[in-house]
């Protein structure tokens, strides 16, 4: 018996805007003026918020920071795509798209400055906090995304983002499985930044792309250019209708550059070459897609003075709210074990602000 | 009253808290068609659809994972891991994120869910299926759990589970399963999620255990009475964590000793904590060191050797007698 070939599978990859800025026009997204600006917008402002965060870390008035320059495209575009009725479950590196969703920059700040109240996001309730452990929340976004429909929510839909170093993680391909054999509405959008720490992605992972991973749980797949804003918001924007249709879930992935380091306790020249950070450069989604605004007639050098002007008032004042706020209460935490009272809890509590009153500190020991 | 074992009585409260909420929803390996490996979940496929009891591919950390999801949305997922020894692959996902969602997200975000689970020796099974690692999940903050001895405190703390804010490992001890029958009544009150039952209040000596070592105590109790006149106070854990510290403390001020009958190995377990809690708080009251009864810290060794390795009825006597003759 001759060996047959039993089905064909191929990976498309989706590029609309090139280096320049010029648009191929078939592929072009229904986006009006209105749109694209707020994406822009939300793109610098991410630039620039995250520059100032480095900055302040390196000053040593935050803690630790996963940094974001050269992602926006692949986190802020996907946003663009959803309503505030759906839900984002994120990682850690998508500042941009926390910011789009309604976070705060001040919930940030506090939140790298180790305050669990930065978590508090009185803006929008389905947006999950940071999740630090990689693709431990893809399985929750398939929660997520079925309870909705349980509900009788029919148009709800579920974002989930994680990187590239998150693919080799069981969790990964249990919530791909789950969300294929659930039908689940989620999109899957993988920021391909090359690097999980020093690890390139060609030793995490021995496929050609991470989108082919796709075919393996019966789900379409597709690779994008992620420092490409045009064609992520199209590939999303695709997913998303697939997914309030019923027609399940899709592995978007977008292949982006981080462009600085791991987090600010990371150090990326003992891994990689100033070359190869070089040549991303020139593939920065921000210069791009102004490019393109600009020649679309929609962007000049003014409204860029006042956008930037207005990014750095927005900071300078998220800086300062965050900087004057006064300490949270010392004994929060022992508010959230559980949401019963509970004897043992409380009796170590009293101890715990007894010793405090004692000591006048957090009571080291 | 008709009498019923603990298998049927954990059904019944599925059955009714189904009917009673529609938020509850079964996952798990085998629950819907198969009505579970040990059918605790029998007939409630055919009764509530595919759509409220899941029957998922094989993955433990993704069944927790899909189910805070799902708890973070509104519903009360009730997810059954097959046997308790699979559950490791889901320690992230209650640690990582089910036991501190409710932290991190300072209260916006909760997963009130419970975790069934069998576990515990005495039934000649395969590796993997007889170990009792309750202290894996009650040294995790922001987890409750709880494990049942008996069908009618299995039937009303499993509603209270599900009832529950938080979520709640629930441990069945399987060799309690089928073991024995008795009455069961939903709105006992003597049973809650945080408190431990005082089975019999006695002067002579604090006897406290759990899971299935419950009516392995009770027997001892019967075996040395047999010979002996004494009073003991038998308190039936119920739930591990958080412990309820205060039965436990009044209970030793008033008979100055203790023997804690353990199922797990020794050490770092249950009865060490109950241990522990003695020594901070009613120390000065023992007339007796507190003794416990537990397995050596070995491998939970294959069916042969079970019975050898696992806390006897004679070892129970034995500890009883000791104490009190101290």
């Amino acid at each position: 018996m001759p060996l047959k070939t039993i089905d064909d599978f191929s990976i498309r990859q989706l590029h609309i805007l090139d280096e320049n800025g010029i648009v191929d026009k078939d592929l072009e997204p229904d986006l009006n003026e209105n749109d694209l600006t707020t994406l822009y917008q939300a793109m610098t402002l991410s630039r620039l918020a995250d520059a100032r965060m480095l900055n302040l870390q390196r000053q040593g008035r935050i803690g630790t920071i996963p940094v974001n320059k050269g992602q926006e495209a692949s986190f802020c575009a996907p946003i663009l795509a959803l309503k505030d009725t759906d839900w984002f479950v994120g990682s850690y590196r998508e500042l941009g798209a926390r910011l789009m969703r309604g976070e705060t920059l001040e919930n940030a700040l506090l939140l790298f400055n180790g305050w669990e109240e930065g978590n508090v996001n009185g803006h929008n309730d389905r947006t999950l906090p940071v999740s630090i452990v990689l693709a431990s929340q893809l399985p929750q976004a398939v929660g997520l995304a079925w309870a909705s429909r349980y509900k009788g929510e029919t148009d709800t839909v579920v974002l989930a983002m994680f990187g590239d170093g998150a693919t080799s993680e069981g969790d990964f391909h249990e919530a791909l499985n789950f969300a294929a054999v659930l039908n689940a509405p989620v999109i899957f959008l993988c920021q391909n930044n090359q690097y999980a720490i020093s690890t390139p992605v060609k030793i995490q992972t021995k496929s050609r792309t991470i989108a082919q991973k796709a075919i393996a749980y019966g789900i379409p797949g597709i690779q994008v250019d992620g420092n490409d804003a045009l064609a992520v918001y199209q590939a999303v924007k695709e997913a998303v209708d697939r997914a309030r249709a019923d027609a399940g879930p899709t592995l978007i992935e977008a292949v982006t550059f981080r462009m600085l380091m791991h987090t600010t306790a990371d150090d990326p020249t003992r891994y990689r070459s100033d070359d190869e950070v070089a040549a991303w450069e020139d593939r920065d989604p921000l210069t791009r897609f102004r490019k393109y605004l600009t020649g679309k007639g929609v962007w000049d050098e003014k409204k860029q003075e006042r956008l930037e002007a207005d990014c750095k008032q927005q900071i300078d004042d998220a800086v300062k709210a965050f900087e004057s706020r006064k300490p949270f209460a010392s004994d929060a935490p022992f508010d959230h074990v559980f949401g019963t009272r509970e004897p043992l809890i409380e009796a170590q509590r009293a101890r715990f602000l007894a010793r405090q009153g004692k000591e006048g500190d957090h009571g080291e020991n | 009253m008709a009498k019923i074992n603990m298998v049927t009585a954990l059904n019944k409260t599925l059955h009714a808290s189904m009917a009673a909420d529609d938020t509850v929803v079964i996952m798990g390996e085998d629950v819907g068609v198969n009505g579970g490996v040990f059918r605790v979940t029998d007939g409630l496929y055919e009764k509530f659809g595919r759509n409220r009891i899941i029957d998922t591919p094989i993955a433990e950390s993704a069944i927790l994972g899909t189910a805070i999801g799902m708890a973070m949305a509104g519903l009360k997922p009730v997810v059954e891991m097959q046997f308790s020894g699979f559950s490791y692959l889901m320690m992230h996902q209650l640690e990582g994120n089910a036991s501190r969602m409710r932290t991190r997200s300072r209260g916006r975000f909760t997963v009130p869910l419970v975790v069934r689970m069998p576990y515990g020796g005495g039934v000649r099974a395969l590796e993997h299926h007889s170990e009792s690692k309750e202290v894996y999940w009650a040294h995790t903050a922001g987890v409750k759990v709880v494990i049942p001895s008996s069908p009618a405190n299995a039937a009303v703390l499993l509603a209270a589970a599900i009832n529950d804010p938080d979520p709640v490992v629930f441990m069945e001890p399987k060799r309690s399963y089928r073991s024995f029958k008795e009455e069961v009544d939903e709105s006992d009150t003597d049973f809650k999620i945080g408190k431990a039952h005082v089975k019999k209040p006695g002067t002579d000596i604090t006897l406290i255990s759990w899971g299935a070592m419950m009516r392995d105590t009770l027997k001892a109790v019967e075996q040395v009475q047999s010979q002996t006149r004494f009073s003991p106070e038998i308190i039936d854990l119920l739930t591990i964590s958080p412990m309820d510290a205060d039965t436990i403390v009044t209970s030793v001020k008033k008979t100055g000793r203790c023997v804690v009958v353990q199922e797990a190995q020794q050490s770092f377990g249950p009865a060490s904590e109950i241990i522990a809690l003695i020594n901070d708080q009613a120390l000065l009251y023992l007339e007796a060191p507190v003794k416990r009864v537990t397995m050596a810290d070995v491998v939970m060794p294959l069916f042969a050797r079970e019975q050898l390795y696992m806390p006897s009825v004679s070892d129970i006597s034995r500890a009883i007698v000791e104490t009190l003759n101290f």
